[in-house]
């Protein structure tokens, strides 16, 4: 009781008007606003809610590079060079480093494009809170992508870096495994993104996923040996692999690996159409689910 | 002028109707509430107004604007408290407030003066720090009030606001809806709460099967679909059923209930005297003023909360 006297006596003495205090933008003009930025104004809800597991992002990617190079790189790079002489005429750490970089890049679609998307709809349903605002569901999901995009792109600065400091990127056009890791990544995400949000209730689907989608195309998507090493049966693996489409154009700009233009055009292609396409089904989705 | 108008308003679902060709206007200014138990069709209602759900026919008109072309337009001017709390639990108490503002393209400095401003009202100003995990039911319920005030909504759409709440939590929550209320915002809020219905509403309509079956103020539709006073007696699960022919005449009207009999007169202590004086001995009975309950139970034959 003496919670709502004290409430009935803040009401009678506070002259603050809840209601309209004008200090507000008029609805109109943020509706405006909502209309044109609402991606990006979304966009930077999910990046601020990073913030939440800001730590376990930042230990894995200075770890995850340290931990690859020195294992593959330095371990299993001095067998191979000893042994066959490197791969493709340059030492095997030179050869690996983009893959690692590209596909620890990719691999991290899996964690932000499947469960947070779960939340999203069913357990926090924070796309409804949304939803409820200005922003249109399609906004919504763009900002999902453009957000996740952010993080890759600045994982992939620290990997780049890693890189650059074990001396395993001798090109001086290296850094454009930045941009070709995240669209990479999204190439992966994106049509991940559209079908999580097609995802209802929570089975072992995303667990099937990293086991019987993620971890075969790290393990023959041509990140450890060149694709063409492996029997022609298994090579298509690579070649619907958005981590081998990204990883060739990663060695191309890493130690200038010879490539035909035909082919690297090709890449460029499939990375683009997988984000664009995913982007677009993903936002159709979402638009169908959060108008129900 | 009203703020909301809805026209033959309809939603399906495959073959089932959650909406079923519904009229309603809401005044500016007004409490408005829709009554009705689970599955009535009022969330989906509230989330047409939001332009969140799109209709399958009819016309729905929010502040002149059609909902579905114009949603962005719509949502700016409204304040969306949903069924349940959907707070980013990671986040601190007030962030949720300043973050959500954003999707307004409200501007971070404003933002700062409002979550204060807002956490006050909500007296969550000493849990501004805390993180969302660590609030009460009541506490979450009154912070996504006031995350739906951040933009100056015209009109307030509550779904269920005390729902699961304790008594205590719940009066606290009426005092804060009436503070808005006072201040001129319109609110539309659903319950399947008769007390809340009357606490809050100014008018009210009374859904069932996606229909509105009665429309009016809480007074109006006691004194049209019940007696001014009720007697309930139990004779015991067993007994009900014997005595209740007994009982035909005592009363204008008779529900038999599982549990006990209600007997619809404006004298409930005459009523229970004629009671009495035939001989019967009920083992509890209670004389009280009729209630919303009895206009739902009135009007279709069912209570509200099964």
């Amino acid at each position: 009781m003496t919670d709502r006297a004290a409430s009935t006596t803040s009401v009678a003495t506070d002259s603050n008007r809840l209601a309209y205090t004008g200090g507000a933008v008029p609805a109109a003009v943020q509706a405006r606003i909502a209309r044109r930025w609402g991606w990006w104004l979304y966009a930077q809800y999910r990046l601020t809610s990073m913030r939440a597991y800001l730590q376990t992002i930042v230990i894995r990617s200075i770890g995850l590079p340290l931990l690859y190079l020195a294992s593959m790189g330095l371990g299993l790079g001095a067998l191979v060079d000893a042994g066959a002489g490197g791969v493709d005429g340059v030492s095997y750490l030179v050869f690996v480093a983009p893959g690692l970089l590209v596909s620890s890049i990719v691999m991290e679609a899996s964690g932000e494009f499947t469960y947070p998307v779960m939340s999203g709809f069913k357990w926090q349903k924070h796309f409804f809170a949304a939803s409820a605002s200005p922003l249109r569901p399609g906004q919504i999901s763009v900002g999902e992508v453009v957000a996740v995009g952010l993080r890759f792109m600045a994982e992939s600065v620290v990997f780049w870096l890693a890189l650059v400091l074990f001396g395993a990127v001798p090109s001086g056009m290296s850094w454009l495994v930045i941009p070709i890791a995240t669209l990479a990544a999204l190439a992966f995400g994106a049509p991940l993104l559209a079908f999580s949000a097609t995802q209802t209730d929570e089975g072992a689907q995303f667990a099937f996923i990293q086991r019987f989608v993620v971890m075969p195309m790290f393990l023959f998507a041509g990140t450890f040996f060149p694709l063409a090493a492996m029997p022609w049966y298994l090579q298509w693996v690579g070649w619907i692999s958005p981590m081998w489409h990204g990883t060739q154009l990663a060695r191309i700009v890493c130690f200038g690996m010879p490539n035909p233009a035909w082919l690297t055009v090709l890449h460029v292609v499939v990375l683009l159409v997988a984000a664009v396409v995913g982007t677009w089904a993903a936002a159709r989705i979402f638009t169908r689910r959060l108008t129900r | 002028m009203s703020v909301i108008q809805a026209r033959s308003l309809v939603k399906s679902y495959g073959d089932l109707n959650a909406v079923d060709g519904i009229d309603f206007d809401v005044a500016a200014g007004e409490s408005f509430g829709l009554l009705g138990p689970n599955g009535a069709g009022k969330s989906t209602t509230m989330r047409m107004i939001g332009g969140t759900s799109l209709r399958t026919s009819g016309t729905l008109s929010v502040l002149g604007m059609d909902p579905e072309t114009n949603g962005p337009d719509v949502r700016a001017n409204l304040g969306v408290i949903p069924q349940q709390d959907n707070l980013d639990t990671e986040l601190r108490v007030r962030d949720n407030l300043i973050t959500y503002g954003r999707y307004f393209g409200l501007p971070r400095s404003y933002l700062q003066r409002r979550a204060d401003d807002l956490l006050e009202f909500a007296q969550l100003t000493d849990k501004a720090g805390e993180k969302v995990d660590n609030l009460s039911g009541g506490m979450k319920r009154r912070l996504t009030i006031a995350r739906g005030l951040i933009n100056e909504p015209r009109i307030l759409l509550l779904d269920e606001p005390t729902t699961g709440l304790d008594p205590q939590a719940r009066h606290i929550l009426w005092d804060r809806l009436f503070r808005l209320k006072e201040e001129g915002v319109t609110l539309v809020v659903t319950t399947h709460f008769m007390d809340e219905a009357e606490q809050l509403c100014d008018r009210l309509v009374v859904m069932d099967h996606g229909r509105i079956v009665a429309e009016g103020s809480p007074l109006q539709l006691i004194r049209q679909y019940s007696t001014r006073e009720v007697l309930e007696v139990r004779f015991g699960s067993e007994r009900n059923a014997v005595v209740v022919e007994q009982l035909a005449d005592v009363a204008e009207r008779l529900e038999v209930l599982p549990d006990r009999i209600l007997l619809y007169t404006d004298d409930g202590e005459a009523a229970l005297e004629r009671v009495t004086s035939r001989g019967l001995q009920p083992l509890t009975s209670l004389v009280r003023r009729a209630s919303l309950e009895d206009v739902f139970l009135t009007l279709t034959g069912r209570s509200l909360i099964d």
